[in-house]
């Protein structure tokens, strides 16, 4: 631990202030609560936001769980990791099962989580409408009138001109029948887990200043059309390591001839997969 | 055989090992003391407190230092100190008007009472690079010395009542924006503040574009002076203000003709500029992208990037830009799946309709042709 720091690096004033704004984002299912976000030594786009919230939340006896692509050893995953070892002393894990807190950049973990866990989001783009409106003044009143037309029109000129909806991750959902929301860059994989999560899920956006949150048990649709209802992507393929034709998998280049082969993303759903296909 | 990528850790620490290497260099050359960088590179230095918030040159040359001189690094290190530090309180409003000047120019004016004042700059040197060692001039001492006072160009049009009035206490009290969001629209205060801290590359584009005719403003430089100011504070216990300390200031007053709208008649408007140091070319340009950022209460009309106070403040940061632009060499992979799985998708459905097509075309032929 640097003792220099304060303990998870940020003032006591700034954590409450953080805390406040995390009631508020969990009082108000899905709105952006705009929060005084501070400068951390990290980059603004590598997670400031997530770690704010992670630094807000954690205590002495919390473990700890980073993921970045839903893996634990990804280098910006292991350097959050390394940096609330260093100013928290926290205890860390790359077990889903044992972890109080998970961060997370891209992914949530294929394991279940439950109620006693609290997912972070590390968030680029808080605004869902932000690609089809660039004026922050614009989309506030938007989502004040819950008018989002401009939304359903952008999919149906999808189906219009590619059959089917094109967005594949990052994909809008209407959080507690009110606030259309970014799951933040996740595959729209990972959508269905939103839905009646058991465990608090909050999102952090550190450069654009906003945080918002899904309560525990609360609805979450992924905007659809009745005859174009949501779907998510499926493979072809097994995990070539643990064998799961139910986890997202990643495509790795093994040679120089193109070979592909296809592993899970979360790294400790495989490992623990693995295990239990060899016992 | 692939096995799940792991190493991460290790890869780190062995990067940041060649890192310290690259940085320190040659270890027989003697490493760089924070007092010369302080001094040999004060325009560096004061670049990177103003971009960075904080006035503390001795700070400011550690992180250039341990930046390896790449001052949006060294910036950002000095940001993210300054999360650390706790607040004790705000100043008074500075008073330039009681700068102890030690440059002061006015482009609109011949002479202006005080004079104009070059001090050190390199508007006059020629540019040729001088080999060999730098030979220590001795200065000499004026035999006059600079008046006590000197008036601000601006107010001496004020009187003529030529000027847009801006009365001292009339802004509204600014927002801090290192503790809480930018929220548009933004008054000017609150403009100021963010393109203070704006990168100067970015304002010095924005501010370019406003003279090659997008939100063209016709300005002029009415003062720059830059020297020494007294930072007052008033403590609570005190209830009167104390001299905490002084610091070098660049400001710039530009003046740009307005013919009038919104109701207000005819007459010259100003662009307000500041920085921390010696810091003209950044100055500049922030008067200059303060006066176009001030098209809707001047009712005049807004078409360029400049005018566009969203557009401008949610981009002049660097530590911001620097970071998202960067991230992009995170890993995506989860997300390129998604989209590589999307487009092999939609690309058999483009060569089955394609296919589709193809064998349409001729039969259709046959039948016009049995026709």
């Amino acid at each position: 631990m640097t003792p220099t720091y304060n303990f998870a690096f940020l003032d006591e004033n700034t954590k409450r202030m953080l805390r406040r704004a995390l009631l508020k984002a969990v009082a108000i299912p899905g709105y952006q609560v705009p929060f005084g976000s501070r400068e951390m030594p990290l980059p603004y786009g590598w997670g400031t936001g997530g770690i704010q919230v992670t630094a807000a939340l954690l205590g002495p006896d919390d473990v700890l769980k980073v993921i970045d692509q839903g893996a634990d050893d990804t280098t910006n995953a292991v350097n959050i990791r390394r940096f609330f070892a260093r100013t928290a002393g926290v205890a860390t894990t790359e077990r889903t099962a044992e972890a109080s807190v998970i961060q997370t950049r891209h992914r949530i973990p294929e394991t279940p989580l439950r109620e006693d866990q609290i997912l972070v989001f590390q968030v680029p783009e808080p605004e869902p409408l932000r690609t089809l409106e660039p004026r922050e003044a614009e989309t506030r009143t938007m989502h004040a009138l819950a008018d989002y037309g401009l939304m359903h029109v952008k999919l149906y000129e999808d189906i219009a001109q590619y059959g089917h909806i094109a967005t594949s991750y990052d994909y809008p959902v209407l959080v507690d029948g009110r606030f259309l929301t970014s799951p933040s860059p996740i595959p729209k994989f990972d959508n269905p887990k939103l839905d009646h999560s058991p465990a608090l899920m909050l999102f952090g956006a550190g450069r654009e200043k906003r945080l918002y949150a899904i309560p525990p048990y609360t609805q979450v649709e992924s905007l659809a059309f009745d005859d174009h209802p949501f779907e998510i992507q499926r493979w072809e393929h097994q995990c070539a390591l643990c064998g799961s034709g139910e986890s997202y998998l990643d495509e790795v280049v093994v040679d120089d001839c193109g070979t592909r082969m296809f592993v899970c993303s979360d790294t400790d759903y495989c490992g623990e997969h693995l295990a239990e296909a060899v016992a | 055989m692939y096995v799940a990528v792991k190493g991460g850790e290790q890869a780190i620490a062995r990067s940041l090992e060649l890192l310290a290497e690259a940085r320190r260099g040659d270890p027989a050359t003697a490493e760089l003391e924070l007092a010369q960088i302080r001094q040999q590179l004060r325009l560096g230095v004061a670049r990177v407190m103003q971009e960075g918030s904080l006035y503390d040159e001795e700070l400011a040359a550690l992180a250039i230092r341990q930046a390896a001189g790449d001052m949006l690094e060294a910036i950002f290190l000095l940001r993210a100190y300054r999360t650390t530090l706790p607040r004790f309180g705000y100043t008074e409003a500075l008073d330039t008007t009681r700068m102890r000047v030690r440059r002061r120019i006015s482009g609109t004016f011949k002479d202006v009472p005080g004079g104009q004042v070059l001090g050190p700059t390199y508007d006059y040197t020629q540019r040729l690079l001088e080999f060999g060692p730098t030979v220590p001039i001795a200065t000499v001492e004026a035999e006059v010395p600079l008046a006590e006072a000197m008036p601000r160009v601006l107010d001496l049009l004020d009187a003529e009542a030529l000027i847009e009035r801006i009365d001292a206490g009339a802004d509204p009290e600014p927002v801090d924006l290192t503790r809480k969001p930018l929220m548009f629209p933004a008054n000017r205060a609150t403009r100021l503040q963010n393109l203070s801290r704006g990168d100067e590359g970015f304002l010095l584009g924005m501010a370019y574009s406003t003279q090659r005719g997008y939100a063209e403003s016709h300005p002029f430089a009415g003062e720059i002076r830059m020297g020494e100011v007294d930072v007052l504070v008033c403590p609570e216990e005190l209830g009167f203000a104390i001299e905490i300390g002084s610091i070098t200031l660049t400001e710039c007053q530009m003046i740009n003709q307005f013919h009038g709208g919104n109701g207000v008649p005819p007459q010259f408007t100003r662009g307000y500029g500041l920085g921390m140091g010696e810091s003209e070319r950044k100055a500049m340009s922030m008067a200059l992208v303060d006066r176009a950022l001030r098209c809707d209460e001047l009712g005049e009309p807004a078409y360029a990037p400049a005018q566009n106070q969203e557009f401008v403040l949610s981009h002049s940061d660097n530590v911001e830009a620097s970071g998202f632009v960067q991230h992009l060499k995170l890993p995506h992979y989860v997300d390129f799946q998604a989209e590589l799985s999307l487009l092999r998708t939609l690309s058999a459905q483009h060569v089955r309709h394609a296919s589709d097509r193809h064998q349409a075309v001729p039969e259709q032929a046959l039948e016009e042709s049995q026709a």
